[in-house]
């Protein structure tokens, strides 16, 4: 096991710095797919520079970095390379710990495996087909295209990633006060990593064995305890940057940004061209509703999968990288690194060709149609439109069939594998 | 005869001045220049000054309502060519500008410049209500007070330029309203809009600004200089020969001066030994911009200079080829770099052509908002070398607010080119942000280049009274130097447009992609997993629901 991560570690570091070597460092900087206005490069370097010629890089309208970020980057801007380039190998960690949460979960199984039809073991994992899920996560990661474009483009999508995957990493490994400090920071950067409290909170209280009862104490004690700590961390890192700059401008700046969307720049989201033609009288009113399309699933989904935050936390990341309101490739690489730990559920899925065909063309079309607009002139806006509309049409379409899958799943496990109807013959399974 | 109004509100005075200068090209460059000057303060409280005479009433009262100090604001059709003409007497960019200086009391200096464009648009026939504060900047440096005042907090200064703006018939007659005499009698006459606008380059302008009246600057009196410059190509207006009248040029000639002017002089530049009829022996010389230029002055306020017809045309004929130019000093130029409608790069050029000498500039660069500036990308390189300016005051654009203003004190080092390049991103902007004419492109106003250029010849800093219009309008400080203002093109840049006959379609289909999500997530959220029975056929559920009634067991 140790061997082949060696390996794969050696391939996605030489692969990327090859790239970071090459001419096309600097094609991929400015990809609109690749970069967005909250996490470009060139922006970070410009707020270094405005900083240096002793205007606030908050004055203008080009940087919308965190002033923590400033700070880290105004020490390491000479080596910024090599903080891009370790910062994916934080996603690897969760992998590691994927293993042990199975394993977790297999001992949960077995204690009420006597519940379970005897038709349902071939659903349930081998540890031989889990000791492979770390290895399959770091591959999925680590030399997924996306990964590594976003990576030698040096967009700082890359290091929030990191974050995010700490965060992970830490809740499963069952620290609530490194898990809300590390979400704290997370929110912090860009504001929807927010949703995700739910699912660590479920996690931690599954873990300490809580029913999650809103009528009993205990229930109440724990959440109140981790909200404390998650509000108070965000409460300090606040003070910190404000502290650091001297001044409330960087709210506007990075998270009214976030919410108001004054930036029409083309990317692989839904809101550039919605706002681009909106109507002005209908401009707030739509803005609403699509930063309230990121949030409102969060509750239903914790009800749905109350018993399941792992994946809860899947589809919060999914749902945040669809309609948030800057997505970037490096944000689709991040739940896409999870769908290893969900190998099991391929049985299941209902379009998964459909969807890699679509994700697949439109990757590659991408590039073709900008070119066509911008450059050549023989298109026009309309062309690349199209294609983010069905990319993101892909990525509703996996995750919900991952979702099906899933849900599945766990029916076929309370209920058994092969159904039967009720005069014997073999019955399919509809949604009622 | 001068007429002298003796009362408490001070003496005006009155005196116009035509100064034509044939061109090394064979263009011929006519400038008229217009000063009143009012012994009176606008400024204060007690009494509002009511009685107008020569001054116009309605530049006095925008004056007295803005507490304006200084106000310039010029009209341009054309570019002025800095290196087939000279240096102009005034320059300007082209287009429209605007620039005031605002009194010190004023308390709401945004408020008041938003009134004030909208009042000046009224009385030049203008659209300077375009100006507002997505195109205004306030310069720290380059536009400092012509006139007298020592208060330099650029808080009240306000600069705007619309690049865009025609001029036309429309505002050179409310301009010639403004002067004394209208269009009837003295110089004035000579400005007929059909000659004026078929020329390389038409600019007229309006200067209003605090002088000192004598050497010891004991008084103060307002001056308003309306100066109107016109360069006459030699084949479009000329008929290819280098021969040019005042008839040619105007189609009128001149027959008296304006009676109410105290001095009504033609000059005409014979530097280089024209061929001049009527002769004169009127002789001045003067040095401007650097240059010593011996003029022939028509006297306008004597009767013999009409001579016998009662009418002045004054006939210029070059002499076989005249002597070389004097190449000016200082030269810019601006143009855009790149390719696609992502990004571009700005490159400014500014030439220093002084043999021996080096000298600093200050280059003011306006950019709008849409085009989104990286000041690291910034570079300042002469004769392949980097150039560090010594001071930078930059200050970033705010989407849809300001715009981008970028100052920069550049030394240049002598007869060099220094090449001044930024990067730029261009923006998407919302469709109703656009113009009706989006793909004409998007215009971004000309580069001030200001100096104190070394001079040549040493300058005059006397102060008469009866010096030539031309040579006072910027002050001299110094013998060694005179100040020059240069203005480079304006740019032409193309910004990414939407479909702009989409925004029904695009809601539709974005919120049905939303709309798709939402359908799957509700479908598997609010369902569950059941085994499919079939429904029975539509006869066997009417046959069961007869059953029933009956109370006999139903079919399966």
């Amino acid at each position: 096991m140790a061997a082949p991560l060696t390996l794969l570690l050696i391939v996605a570091v030489t692969i990327r710095a090859v790239l970071f070597r090459s001419s096309l460092a600097e094609l991929i900087s400015e990809r609109v797919e690749v970069v967005s206005p909250l996490n470009a490069w060139k922006r970070v370097v410009e707020g270094l520079a405005l900083l240096d010629l002793g205007v606030s890089p908050y004055s203008g309208d080009v940087f919308h970095e965190t002033p923590l970020m400033i700070y880290l980057f105004h020490f390491t801007v000479d080596y910024a390379e090599i903080v891009f380039m370790v910062s994916p190998y934080f996603v690897d960690c969760l992998s590691c710990f994927l293993a042990p949460l199975d394993r977790f979960r297999k001992q949960k199984y077995a204690l009420e495996s006597d519940r379970y039809p005897a038709d349902c073991l071939e659903l349930l994992r081998s540890p031989k087909e889990m000791f492979y899920i770390p290895l399959k996560v770091a591959m999925f990661y680590l030399l997924n295209p996306f990964t590594i474009l976003s990576c030698v483009a040096k967009s700082t999508c890359g290091l929030n990633n990191a974050i995010i995957a700490l965060f992970i990493f830490c809740t499963l490994k069952g620290s609530a006060l490194l898990s809300g400090i590390l979400l704290a920071l997370a929110t912090y950067q860009s504001i929807y990593p927010l949703t995700l409290f739910a699912p660590a909170l479920l996690f931690f209280l599954q873990r300490l064995y809580i029913p999650v009862n809103l009528r009993r104490s205990s229930f109440w004690f724990f959440t109140l305890q981790y909200a404390f700590i998650y509000v108070g961390s965000l409460v300090v890192i606040t003070g910190l940057s404000f502290f650091l700059l001297g001044s409330w401008d960087f709210i506007p700046s990075v998270y009214g940004f976030i919410f108001s969307v004054p930036d029409l720049t083309p990317n692989i989201g839904l809101f550039w061209y919605f706002f681009a033609e909106m109507f002005e009288h209908f401009r707030l009113f739509f803005i609403c509703v699509f930063q309230i399309n990121v949030f409102f699933y969060t509750i239903p989904l914790s009800i749905k999968l109350k018993e399941h935050p792992v994946f809860l936390i899947f589809m919060q990341i999914a749902i945040i990288s669809i309609f948030k309101s800057y997505p970037t490739v490096g944000d689709v690489a991040l739940y896409m690194a999870f769908l290893p730990a969900w190998s099991h559920l391929y049985r299941f899925l209902r379009n998964i060709f459909l969807v890699s065909c679509v994700l697949l063309a439109c990757s590659a079309l991408f590039p073709v149609l900008w070119h066509l607009w911008i450059y050549a002139g023989s298109a026009n806006s309309n062309f690349y439109y199209a294609i983010t509309l069905l990319f993101n049409f892909g990525q509703i379409l996996l995750v919900s069939d991952y979702f099906y899958a899933y849900l599945r799943r766990e029916h076929h496990l309370i209920h058994g594998l092969y159904l039967k109807k009720k005069d014997g013959t073999e019955a399919t399974l509809v949604l009622k | 005869g001068l007429v002298f109004l003796s009362s408490e509100f001070g003496v005006d005075q009155f005196q116009e001045e035509l100064v034509i200068r044939p061109l090394h090209s064979g263009d011929i460059y006519a400038s008229f220049q217009f000063r009143t000057l009012w012994d009176t303060d606008f400024l204060q409280e007690r009494q509002k000054v009511s009685h107008y005479r020569l001054f116009p009433k309605s530049l006095g009262q925008v004056l007295s309502k803005f507490s304006v100090r200084e106000l310039h604001i010029s009209f341009t059709q054309g570019f002025w060519r800095t290196m087939q003409w000279g240096q102009p007497f005034i320059p300007s960019p082209p287009g429209a500008e605007l620039w005031v200086w605002f009194h010190d009391t004023v308390s709401d200096v945004d408020g008041n410049w938003k009134e004030l464009t909208n009042v000046l648009s009224g009385i030049f026939c203008a659209s300077l209500n375009f100006i507002d504060l997505t195109n205004t900047v306030q310069p720290s440096a380059s536009f400092k007070p012509l006139g007298l005042g020592n208060a330099t907090d650029h808080r009240f200064l306000r600069y705007a330029t619309l690049p865009r703006e025609i001029v036309c018939t429309e505002n050179l007659t409310p301009w010639k309203k403004l002067l004394p005499c209208g269009s009837k009698a003295g110089l004035s006459v000579l400005l007929k809009s059909e000659k004026l606008f078929h020329s390389s380059f038409h600019s007229q302008a309006v200067h209003i600004r605090p002088v000192c009246q004598d050497e010891q600057c004991t008084s103060k009196a307002w001056e308003l200089r309306q100066t109107l410059n016109v360069v006459f190509d030699l084949y479009t207006s000329g008929q290819g020969k280098k021969e040019w009248s005042l008839f040619k040029m105007f189609s009128r000639t001149l027959t008296e001066a304006c009676p109410l002017a105290t001095s009504s002089k033609v000059y005409v530049d014979i530097t280089d030994n024209p061929e001049l009829s009527p002769a004169t022996p009127l002789l001045s010389q003067a040095v401007v911009l650097g240059d010593r230029r011996t003029y022939s002055v028509f006297d306008l306020t004597r009767a013999e200079t009409f001579g016998q017809l009662r009418s002045l045309n004054l006939l210029l004929r070059w002499k076989g080829d005249s002597g070389g130019m004097l190449r000016p000093l200082l030269h810019a130029e601006r143009y855009v770099a790149g390719f696609g409608l992502q990004t571009g790069e700005i490159h400014t050029v500014i030439y220093n052509n002084h043999p021996y000498r080096a000298f600093p500039v200050l280059l003011m660069d306006s950019v709008p908002w849409y085009l989104q500036l990286y000041i690291h990308t910034l570079t300042v390189t002469s004769k392949s070398r980097d150039n560090k300016p010594s001071y930078i005051h930059y200050q970033p654009a705010k989407d849809r607010h300001r715009p981008h203003l970028l100052e920069m004190l550049i030394q240049l080092p002598p007869h060099s080119m220094t090449e001044v390049t930024v990067q730029f991103e261009r923006a998407l902007l919302k469709w109703t942000e656009y113009t009706p004419d989006p793909n004409h492109g998007f215009y971004v106003g000309s580069s001030v280049v200001s100096a104190l250029v070394p001079s040549m010849v040493a300058m005059n800093t006397n102060f008469t009274q009866d010096q030539p219009l031309f040579s006072s309008f910027v002050p001299v400080k110094e013998e060694s130097s005179y100040f020059v203002r240069v203005y480079t093109e304006p740019l032409l840049v193309n910004l990414p447009t939407p479909d702009f006959s989409m925004p029904y379609n695009v809601i539709c289909l974005t919120c049905t992609v939303v709309a798709v999500g939402y359908g799957s997530f509700y479908n598997l959220l609010t369902r569950t997993f059941q085994v499919d029975e079939p429904s029975l056929p539509l006869a066997k559920r009417l046959a069961n629901l007869i059953r029933r009634i009956r109370g006999v067991p139903l079919l399966a």
